[in-house]
């Protein structure tokens, strides 16, 4: 049998899920423009650099099991 | 020399490169299957990498998401999400899909589900229906590539030859090479495509509008509300967005992606790549700034899979889409290669000796599997000729199906009480459903993605059966 993800890595991975897909109602508008981009797409892409980040710290805890 | 002339030696310098790679790439002294179809499980985290990324960034990548912003706008922005997000499958199932690959010597997703569930019915079922699918994806690399060659030739080249011989060209290399040449071409195509990305995204906002700022400013005030869901359609809203995501960030069961998770040396390399894939994503971005230029550059298009060339070809001198124009053809071609060659070792494997050769050898499937190369090959291409479909919409649907196997893969995983009958009337439910959901013009139905109600139905169904049936063994506890 395989051993099964713990609920706090689970929880941590479930984190970006919220900030980039079931959280759409929240950001998808286009004001405030942050660095000239719509808001929309300033919001993704700062969920794009920071997924990396929360997976490096994934993987720290998953190594230590 | 004329512009035609010009980029047209351009694109046909990077294909010959790109080729020649790809044949001199063969590693000559072991010609089997393990090496043809999994690198004989020898690449480390940067060949796997830019196989990964190879396989991901593909001609869809390019036209067919600055085609979609520019014909359809804000919903585009779930290609950012779904590739970042469907890492995270990747992070927690992969390792352990290595190690099952490495103990019971998998090489396909068929084998996968052989070895786990047993029987034959239901891994040739996975087998065939992911062979549809990916010569869908094919067809849409092919497509593309046509395209691409077409307009940065300036017309010179006609899609139809240009997708002849470079498809000829690709069966030819997978023949030869197997997996680890479409590894080393993709070492160019990526470094190509990045730069491409880098002047498209920023060099076209810069010289049209003076800046990225200001060329989103000049949209927003021209087409107020476009860049937000449901953009330019009528049905693609948040629902359809969250749905779409959920399904396609299962992209782990492209059988292509699948198989390509055995060419790691260890479990750790396909873990440590899931965490630095999603910064991959980021000349994504710029290839969509691209296409939102192109909304104002060359408006009125009536095939979107156009608009990013044609406002390349209005602002760039010759060469440089010469330059556009090959990345772009190694772009379809890489993918390409890759799919055929999942897919014919998927029906010599999982589809040809079990039902026709149990007995033969290895190394005989492995001459059947460089016969389905021929046969899928010309197939895909007799489609791509003869479809007028535009690049997502074929893909939309491809995606739809293949989600169908994640079922089968996570619980084949993590739960003891499925059973064969139980996933395979699941996925039967749920291609029957994102099936007839797609081809009667119903997706999205009710604001889903049609592979997410195919998915909801696989996942009731597969329960229900799993709790009417016995339990059986997990061909993973041997």
């Amino acid at each position: 049998m395989i051993k099964k993800p713990s609920i706090s890595s689970i929880m941590l991975a479930l984190v970006p899920f919220v900030g980039m897909c079931f959280s759409v109602p929240l950001w998808d508008r286009v004001t405030p423009r942050v660095l000239g981009l719509p808001f929309n797409m300033f919001w993704l892409l700062v969920w794009l650099a920071l997924t990396p980040v929360l997976m490096s710290i994934l993987y720290r805890i998953e190594k230590r099991r | 020399m004329s512009p035609g002339t010009l980029a047209l030696s351009i694109i046909f310098g990077i294909v010959a490169v790109g080729s020649c790679i790809g044949f001199l790439a063969a590693n000559r002294g072991q010609v089997n299957l393990e090496e043809w179809a999994v690198a004989g499980r020898g690449l480390g985290l940067i060949l796997v990498w830019i196989l990964l990324a190879g396989e991901t960034f593909t001609t869809f990548s390019v036209l067919g998401v600055s085609g979609w912003i520019y014909s359809k706008g804000g919903p585009t922005l779930y290609v950012l999400v779904y590739l970042a997000l469907g890492q995270m499958l990747v992070f927690f199932t992969g390792p352990a899909i290595w190690e099952l690959g490495r103990k019971f010597g998998l090489q396909t997703i068929g084998d996968f589900f052989a070895r786990r569930y047993g029987g034959r019915l239901l891994a040739a079922t996975v087998a065939l229906a992911g062979v549809v699918f990916l010569i869908v994806y094919l067809q849409l690399q092919l497509t593309g590539l046509g395209i691409i060659v077409e307009v940065a030739s300036f017309e010179r080249i006609g899609r139809t030859p240009a997708m002849v011989v470079s498809t000829a060209v690709v069966a030819c290399f997978v023949l030869s090479s197997g997996v680890r040449g479409v590894v080393w071409v993709s070492v160019l195509k990526d470094f190509l495509l990045v730069a491409v990305a880098v002047i498209v995204g920023v060099g076209l906002p810069y010289i049209h509008f003076g800046g990225i700022g200001p060329m989103f400013t000049a949209l927003i005030k021209a087409k107020p509300g476009y860049l937000t869901m449901p953009g330019g359609t009528a049905n693609l809203t948040h629902s359809w967005f969250i749905s779409t995501i959920l399904v396609n960030s299962l992209f782990i069961s492209w059988p292509h992606f699948f198989g390509s998770i055995f060419t790691a040396k260890d479990g750790d390399t396909v873990r440590r790549n899931s965490v630095i894939m999603p910064l991959y994503l980021m000349p994504l971005a710029l290839i969509i700034f691209a296409g939102c230029a192109a909304i104002l550059i060359s408006p009125g298009l009536a095939n979107g899979d156009l608009a990013l060339l044609t406002a390349v070809r209005t602002t760039f001198p010759p060469w440089l889409l010469g330059v556009i124009g090959g990345a772009g053809a190694l772009t379809a071609m890489v993918p390409a290669a890759i799919q055929i060659l999942t897919a014919s070792t998927l029906i010599a494997k999982n589809v040809y000796r079990p039902f026709v050769a149990p007995d033969m050898s290895d190394e005989r499937i492995a001459g059947v599997a460089r016969v389905a190369v021929g046969v899928i090959t010309v197939i895909a291409l007799y489609l791509s000729l003869n479809s007028s479909t535009t690049l997502v919409g074929l893909l939309i649907l491809a995606y739809s199906g293949i989600a169908q196997f994640t079922p089968g893969i996570v619980l084949g995983l993590y739960s003891e009480r499925v059973t064969r009958n139980g996933i395979l009337s699941g996925l039967i439910a749920g291609l029957a459903v994102a099936g007839y959901l797609t081809f009667t013009h119903r997706d999205p139905f009710l604001g889903l993605n049609a592979g997410f109600i195919g998915l909801m139905a696989n996942i009731v169904v597969l329960a229900a059966v799993s709790s009417l049936t016995v339990r059986e063994p997990n061909g993973f506890d041997a």
